[in-house]
Formats: structure tokens, C-alpha cells, sequence
């Protein structure tokens, strides 16, 4: 049997995507909810639950965008200028949230400001990647190896909805981790809006699900088409059981599961996403077979993949363990 | 606004300005990364605790430049994809694979140990913490190396072939990586970051025996970087002359820029060492030069016929003023540092390093000189090749998005102010940082931010102990 490269290569680049969404996700969740905790030493705890791992969570980013470049760079160059302001606005929102985790600090005067910087930046780069999210879900006019649409195309309603939508899975993600990190008042409160934060999210994700196969023809024949709906079916059922999960979760006070179950919800969410794209990657002008690269760089790259990210899995995971386990909340109050 | 301008122009000046801001903070985290696995290992070995009080002060300021060193590394990384689209999608085939090994085997190691290093010395033992310290220092010189083979293959193309695409497709990757000009930048580059931090590091230092402030640990600082520099600046000089060398057989054009040689010189060409260059009339006006030197240290030869400007069309001309005022600069601060570690080695042998307050000042005054010439060096190279994005190969005009002037204009505005107001402000905690070595200054400090002053209570589950970056255990 032949090895269809190009198609593993999406598959690599689809993990690396997924892994920034639901790992940057809840830093950047944390951030979101930096407004409902004003006092200084609620913030402390929580920027401190994930000042250790943020930036590698953010590299998944560059592996997500260099990736692109390496394995499909027809994609890389055609989505990138499709959705050149929301990928400026993000990285730019970028900018003020990363320097937050230092600056704040190293200043006392200046530290409402660095915190207006943490919260600003972390929602608007969750906002701007839902709508860049949505923009590509819309579709991406190609013509002679180039983007052919115009410059406000990524701005409608389905890419706001979609903007709104993952703002709040953030904060999801976010809420259910401080559940699993902390103590105390941070704790019930982080309970409290995590609870209402799983409803929203999945009023989102059942808003977008409804839309999006009205966007075009192909995603409505992938959902509802027969037989697909036997297997995409399975995904609301999927959606259906983490939301139990996470509620007894909360409810029990098992800190962990509301945690896991909202990670869950954004798997199934990323594969619904992957079923109607299939075998599109700039949806739906150019297919994953017409953006690859030749053999010689997937294989090239691919080589040093399969060694690598194992490794990461395993001295990312390392680096979670060390700091594993409910943060101290009387720390800095000495 | 922006629709009278050139796209073009603005994209380059966008990426100019995002790279070389970003420059800025790989040339100093380089070396600091590598002088804090040196000072973690000494404390491991010698149990000095100035090792480890150096080690806590230099932490603090690596964790903030690196932190900015990220962002704006992000930013390139996509930059390529929003500005250079067509570049992206022609070249990528060869330059992502290597941009994906620098994420793979660089940037993931870098990132997955920082965390470990800034908060976890307590939670997992010195072993394992100088081990994360280490992998570290590794990563950014594995990511040196990556990004440097990317932009060397660019300017010294090798190993590939076109397909019908147009795109660039590898051929042979050994050469591709290991192309003509990458050992020397490679090099040239590391060194440069070596020097960078240790005239950071030397002027800190300075400052504080110059203040008669910390003695002990200013002049361990101190002492330390004036070595580094005592035995890397000559060796820069000497790896700038081969890699000069090694530009002169790849792009001659460069080196005609460099050298202001707009006329061809059949019977040996001087060493312009000033003037003004005139790209109007093609020549240099007001010029000093020595006859025949540049043909000795080109050729080694006095009489050897060097090609000017003249035997190339004006149209792949790079803009020669730029590149022949950043050489120089380059070059003289080079100089300058040299000196600077040849007086500090003088001053040592008699003696008299933490004494001599001359000395003291130039380290001082030469603290910024690494960035300078690092930029310096990066405008020669990079404007140098110009018209050119794949030297020989591929233009600069032809490797822009299609994208609108407004739309790049505005980012190119938003970069501008964002850069300006959020490096500017670290750049002042960072040198408020470097101001603060002595214990009392500490105490300043701590009072600026309690969380750090948490005490001492050992052993798990005590989540990042932030107060080891003051404390030091
Ligand atoms: C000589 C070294 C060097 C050069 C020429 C460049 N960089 Fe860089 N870069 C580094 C050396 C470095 C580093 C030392 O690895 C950094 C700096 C500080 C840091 O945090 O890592 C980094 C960070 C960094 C990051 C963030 C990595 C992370 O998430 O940890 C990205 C995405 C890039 N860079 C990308 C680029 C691109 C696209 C460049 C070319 C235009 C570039 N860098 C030039
Ligand atoms: C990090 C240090 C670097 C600095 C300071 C730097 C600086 C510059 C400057 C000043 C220009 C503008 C030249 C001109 O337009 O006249 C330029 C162009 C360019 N550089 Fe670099 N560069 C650096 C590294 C790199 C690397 C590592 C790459 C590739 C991976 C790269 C790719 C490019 C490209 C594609 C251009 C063409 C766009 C343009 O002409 O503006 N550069 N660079
Ligand atoms: C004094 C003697 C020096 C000489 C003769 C020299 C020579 C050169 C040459 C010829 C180039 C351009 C190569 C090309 O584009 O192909 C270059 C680039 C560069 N130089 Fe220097 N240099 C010297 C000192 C320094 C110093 C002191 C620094 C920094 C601390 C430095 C940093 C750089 C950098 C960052 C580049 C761009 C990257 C590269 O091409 O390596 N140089 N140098």
C-alpha cells in the first residue's frame, strides 16, 4: 500500500492545532477571567497555576504555522493573507498578554496596567482566532496559487458568532482549570462560572453546528448526507456525554473531570470541524493533495517528527508533573 | 491613507523593522542562557554562593528579555505567510522543513525546560534543575542554528531544483542545510551573541565597582566577561574575515558594496576606509583609502584585479550607502571591542581589573555596542543581497502578498507603536533590574513584589517558589 504522506502530514498538523487550541486555550481562559477576580491576590495565584507552562503551550502555535509553511505552503500562503487582520490583531494580542507574565512583576505602580494588558491581550487573541477560525470555515478564494478574495472577506456574522464562540470555550477551559488548580474562594468562584460557562459553550458550539452546513453545500452534504450522519451523529452524542461529565464533575466535586470533560468538548468540537473540511485544508479551494509539499520535504521533516514529538509529549508532560497538584494558596502570603 | 504608497516598500519595511527588533533579544538570551548553565554549574561545583546570587540576578533579567524574544519570534513566524506569500509558497518546500526542525528540536526544548528553570529549582532537585538550565542554553543555540541554515540557504542557495510550480523543491538536503555561507554565519552569529552578553554583562558589572556598590559579585561579573571578551573578539574579527572572504566568492556584489568599490580595479584596489558614498554619480566622495590593501586582504595578493559596480547592471545593484556605512560601524565596533579586551587582559595581568576606573567606564559605555553591531552586521547582509530574497534566484519584488498598501501600512503603524511602548517599557524594568545587585536593593524589590517573598517552606506540593530568584536556594 502506498503511504499517503500529505495526508498523514494533516494529520500531524491537525494534533499540533488541536494541542495549541486546548493548551493555550486555558491559559489564555485564565486570562478571560482575570476581570471576575479583582483582587491582587487571586490574580497572583492564578497567573502563577500557569506562568511555568504558557510558553510552551504557545509553541504549539509555531509548530502549527511553521508546519504549514513546511508541509502545505500553498495553504500557508493563500490562508495567511486571507485573514491578514485578525492574524495581526492576534499577534499583536500576543505581545501584551505574553510580557503580562514578567512585567506584572516587576512593578507595583504599573501593575493594574499589566494586568488590563494580560486581560485585553488574552481575549482579544482567543476573539481573533475564532473569527479567523470561522473566516477559513466560510471558505478562501484561490486563483493562480494566490488568496483572490477581498480584504474584509473574514468579517461577516458566522466569523463574529464563531469569534464569541471560542472566547467563551476559552474561558471554559480556563475556569474548569483553576477548579482543578486551586483552593479556597478561587475555587468556588472559578465552580460557579464554570458552570456557566459549560451552558454558553454549548449553546455556542450547537449555534455554530446549526450554521455551518448552511455555509455551503459540501459541509451539509458531510453531516447529513447518508451514511455520514450514522458517523457524524456520533459527535453531538460525544458532546452530549462530556456536558454529564463535567456537570458531576462540578457538582461532586471531582476537580479533575470538569477539566478532562471540557478538553473533551473541544476534541469533539475539532473533529466536527475535521469532518466537514475533509479533503479540503483551504476550504474548499485547495485540497490537502494540492497544497502538500513534494515527498522529499514531507518525508524530510516527517523523519524528525515521529522521533521529536514523542519527546516533547513526554518532557511536556514532565514539565506538568513537576508543577502538578493544587496550588499552595496562603504562597506569597507569607 | 497609504493607498499613494508601495506595497512593496511598506512590506519591507515591516519586516525590517519586526526582525530587527527581534534581534535584539536572540542576540542577548543566546549568551545569557549559556552564561547562566556556566554560573549554575560553578555554584553546583564550588558552592560559592556569589555563583548563586549571580545566577538569581541574571535569571530575572533572562526571563524578561526571553519572554519578549518569544513574542516577537511569533510574529516572524507568520510574517512570512501574511507579507511574503508568494516566497512562502515557492521556497517553502525548502525553508520550512529546516524553520520546522528549529520549532521541533529548538524551540519546544526551550520552552518545555524555562519553566523548570525560572521556578522549579526547589521542586526538582539541583540536579535535574541545572539539567533544565542546560537544555536551555541548548535550545536557543539549536534554534541559531536552524534559523541561520534558513537564512543562509536565502542568501547562498544550494540543493535544489524548480518544479513546474515554480516552486523551489529540495534535492539534497545535506547541502541544502550545510550551504557555502552557513559555517561562517553560524559562527559569525553565535560569537556576535557571546560578545553581546558579555558586554551586558561587563558594563553591569562596571557600573556597580564603578558605584563601589556589591563588590564581590560585580567584580565576579565583571572579571568573567572581560575574559569572554579578551578571547572572543579577536576571534570574531578573524571569523568576520573568512565569512567576508566566503561572501566575496558567493556575492561579490555585496563585498563591492561593502568595500565602495564602484569602479572595477584591474591592477589592485584600495582599502576605502571613509567617504560618502554617491550613488548618483557612482562613486565615493571625500574617500580615505589605503591603495591596494583591499586586494591584500581580499586576494592576498597587492596587484589582484578586483571587479567593481561597473561590471554589474544598475538594476541589481544593492542600495550600496547602507550597506557600506553598517559595514563599517560593524567593523569598528569590532574594533572597539578588541581593545577593550586586550586593555582589560593588560589591566588583569597587573592586577588591577576591579581597580582600574578608565577601564571601568569604557566597559560601561561599550555595554550597548553588541546590539549595535549585530545590527549593523544584519542590515549589511540583508540589504547587501538585495534585490535579491533567494540571492540569484528569486526578487524581493516578486516575493510580496498580494495585499493592499492600506492593510500593511496599518499593521506596519500597529508593530511600530506596540514595539516601541511594550519593549520600551521592558527594556526600563530591565535596566532597573541591573541596577538593583545590592541586598538592600533586594529588599526594594521584594517590597515591590510580595508574592516573592514567600517563605521558605520545603518540599511539594509548593507551587513556583518565586521567591528562589531572590532568595537563591
Ligand atoms: C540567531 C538567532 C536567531 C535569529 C536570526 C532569529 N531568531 Fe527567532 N529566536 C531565537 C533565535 C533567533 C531564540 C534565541 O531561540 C529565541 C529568542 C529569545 C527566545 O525566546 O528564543 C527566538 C524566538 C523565536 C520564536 C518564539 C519561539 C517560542 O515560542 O519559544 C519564533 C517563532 C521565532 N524566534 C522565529 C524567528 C523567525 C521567523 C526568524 C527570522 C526571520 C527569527 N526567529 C530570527
Ligand atoms: C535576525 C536578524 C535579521 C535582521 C536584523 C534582518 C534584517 C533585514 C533587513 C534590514 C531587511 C531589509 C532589506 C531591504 O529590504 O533592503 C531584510 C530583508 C529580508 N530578510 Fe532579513 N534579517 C534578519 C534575519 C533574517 C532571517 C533569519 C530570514 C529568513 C529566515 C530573513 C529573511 C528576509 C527576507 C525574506 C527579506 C526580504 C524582505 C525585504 O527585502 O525586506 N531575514 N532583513
Ligand atoms: C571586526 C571585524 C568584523 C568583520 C571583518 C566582520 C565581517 C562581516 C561580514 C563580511 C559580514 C557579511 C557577510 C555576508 O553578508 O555574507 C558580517 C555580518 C554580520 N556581522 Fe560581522 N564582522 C566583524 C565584526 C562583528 C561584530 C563585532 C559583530 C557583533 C558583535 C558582528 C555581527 C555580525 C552579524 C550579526 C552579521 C550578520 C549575520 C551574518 O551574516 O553572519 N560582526 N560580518
Amino acid at each position: 500500500m502506498e503511504i499517503d504522506l500529505p495526508f498523514i502530514w494533516a494529520g500531524i498538523i491537525a494534533f499540533a492545532v488541536l494541542a495549541y487550541v486546548i493548551m493555550d486555550g486555558f491559559d489564555l481562559g485564565v486570562g478571560i477571567l482575570f476581570p471576575f477576580f479583582p483582587e491582587k491576590h487571586e490574580r497572583d495565584v492564578m497567573m502563577n497555576s500557569i506562568a511555568p507552562v504558557w510558553d510552551g503551550n504557545e509553541t504549539w502555535l509555531v509548530l502549527g504555522g511553521g508546519g504549514l509553511l513546511a508541509v502545505f505552503p500553498l495553504a500557508y500562503a493563500t490562508i495567511l493573507p486571507a485573514l491578514y487582520a485578525p492574524i495581526t490583531i492576534m499577534l499583536l494580542a500576543l505581545i501584551f498578554r505574553g510580557v503580562a507574565f514578567e512585567y506584572r512583576w516587576r512593578t507595583k505602580r504599573a501593575e493594574h496596567l499589566w494586568d488590563m494588558s494580560f486581560i485585553a491581550g488574552s481575549t482579544a487573541a482567543a476573539f481573533a482566532q475564532g473569527v479567523a477560525l470561522g473566516a477559513l470555515v466560510q471558505g478562501i478564494p484561490v486563483a493562480n496559487r494566490a488568496y483572490a478574495g477581498g480584504w474584509w472577506d473574514w468579517l461577516t456574522p458566522f466569523s463574529l458568532l464563531t469569534g464569541v464562540a471560542l472566547v467563551i470555550g476559552y474561558a471554559l477551559l480556563g475556569a474548569t482549570w483553576l477548579v482543578m488548580k486551586t483552593t479556597g474562594g478561587i475555587a468556588i468562584k472559578a465552580r460557579r462560572i464554570a458552570l456557566r460557562t459549560t451552558v454558553a459553550t454549548i449553546v455556542m458550539m450547537g449555534l455554530v453546528s446549526l450554521w455551518t452546513p448552511f455555509l455551503d453545500p459540501l459541509y451539509l452534504e458531510r453531516w447529513f448526507g447518508w451514511p455520514n450522519i450514522l458517523f457524524s451523529g456520533l459527535v453531538p452524542l460525544g458532546v452530549a456525554g462530556c456536558f454529564f461529565l463535567l456537570m458531576r464533575g462540578l457538582f461532586r466535586r471531582r476537580d479533575v473531570l470538569p477539566f478532562l470533560s471540557a478538553l473533551g468538548l473541544f476534541v469533539l468540537g475539532f473533529i466536527g470541524i475535521g469532518i466537514s473540511f475533509y479533503p479540503y485544508i483551504v476550504p474548499t479551494s485547495v485540497t490537502i493533495h494540492e497544497a502538500a509539499a513534494p515527498d522529499e520535504s514531507l518525508i524530510f521533516l516527517l523523519v524528525g517528527a515521529l522521533f521529536l514529538v514523542p519527546m516533547i509529549l513526554a518532557y511536556t508532560a514532565y514539565a506538568y508533573w513537576v508543577f502538578r497538584g493544587k496550588m499552595n494558596p496562603d504562597e506569597g502570603y507569607h | 491613507m497609504f493607498e499613494n504608497f508601495d506595497a512593496l516598500l511598506l512590506a519591507r519595511i515591516q519586516f525590517a523593522f519586526t526582525v530587527s527588533f527581534h534581534i535584539i533579544f536572540p542576540a542577548f538570551t543566546i549568551g545569557l542562557a549559556s552564561y547562566l548553565a556556566v554560573l549554575n554549574g560553578l555554584w553546583i561545583w564550588t558552592r560559592r554562593q556569589v555563583y548563586l546570587d549571580i545566577f538569581n540576578f541574571w535569571k530575572t533579567i533572562f526571563a524578561l528579555s526571553f519572554g519578549m524574544g518569544v513574542v516577537s519570534g511569533i510574529v516572524m513566524s507568520y510574517q512570512f505567510g501574511t507579507n511574503w506569500s508568494v516566497f512562502s509558497d515557492r521556497a517553502g518546500p525548502v525553508i520550512g522543513p529546516l524553520m520546522g526542525y528549529e520549532v521541533l528540536s529548538a524551540f519546544f526544548l526551550e520552552a518545555g525546560f524555562l519553566g523548570i528553570m525560572l521556578f522549579g529549582r526547589q521542586r526538582v532537585g539541583e540536579k535535574l534543575h541545572f539539567f533544565a538550565t542546560l537544555m536551555v542554553a541548548i535550545g536557543t543555540l539549536g534554534s541559531a542554528f536552524w534559523i541561520l541554515s534558513v537564512n543562509s540557504w536565502m542568501q547562498t542557495p544550494a540543493g535544489f531544483a524548480m518544479n513546474e510550480a515554480g516552486q523551489f523543491v529540495p534535492d539534497d538536503w545535506w547541502a541544502i542545510v550545510f550551504n557555502p555561507s552557513f559555517p561562517y554565519r553560524l559562527l559569525h552569529m553565535v560569537l556576535a551573541a557571546y560578545l553581546t552578553t558579555a558586554l551586558v554583562v561587563g558594563a553591569v558589572g562596571a557600573w556597580h565597582l564603578l558605584r563601589n556598590r556589591a563588590r564581590e559579585k560585580a567584580g565576579v561579573m565583571f572579571s568573567m566577561a572581560m575574559w569572554m571578551l579578551t578571547i572572543v573578539a579577536p576571534l570574531q574579527i578573524a571569523a568576520g574575515d573568512m565569512h567576508g572572504l566566503n561572501t566575496l566568492e558567493h556575492q561579490p556584489v555585496k563585498v563591492m558594496a561593502m568595500e565602495g568599490h564602484y569602479e572595477s580595479h584591474p591592477d589592485g584596489a584600495p582599502l576605502i576606509l571613509f567617504g560618502i558614498p554617491n550613488s548618483a554619480e557612482q562613486r565615493i566622495d571625500y574617500a580615505i583609502e589605503i591603495p591596494k590593501l583591499s586586494s591584500l586582504i581580499l586576494k592576498h595578493d597587492l596587484n589582484a584585479p578586483l571587479d567593481g559596480l561597473d561590471t554589474i547592471p544598475q538594476e541589481l545593484h544593492p542600495p550600496v550607502p547602507i550597506v557600506f556605512w553598517s559595514f563599517r560601524i560593524m567593523v569598528s565596533l569590532g574594533m572597539a571591542m578588541a581593545t577593550l579586551g586586550l586593555w582589560s587582559f593588560w589591566s588583569r595581568r597587573k592586577g588591577r581589573l576591579l581597580f582600574n576606573r578608565p577601564l571601568q567606564r569604557m566597559a560601561l559605555l561599550m555595554g550597548p555596542a553588541g546590539f549595535v553591531a549585530v545590527l549593523a552586521g544584519w542590515i549589511t547582509t540583508e540589504v547587501g543581497r538585495q534585490p535579491y530574497t533567494v540571492y540569484g534566484h528569486m526578487l524581493t519584488a516578486d516575493s510580496v502578498s498580494p495585499i493592499s498598501a492600506p492593510a500593511v501600512g496599518a499593521s506596519l503603524i500597529a508593530f511600530i507603536v506596540v514595539y516601541f511602548a511594550i519593549f520600551g517599557a521592558g527594556t526600563f524594568y530591565i535596566l532597573r533590574l541591573m541596577g538593583r545587585l545590592r541586598e538592600e536593593d533586594l529588599q526594594d524589590d521584594i517590597k515591590e513584589a510580595p508574592i516573592r517573598t514567600a517563605g521558605i517552606t520545603p518540599g511539594p506540593p509548593n507551587p513556583h517558589r518565586h521567591e528562589e530568584m531572590l532568595r537563591g536556594n
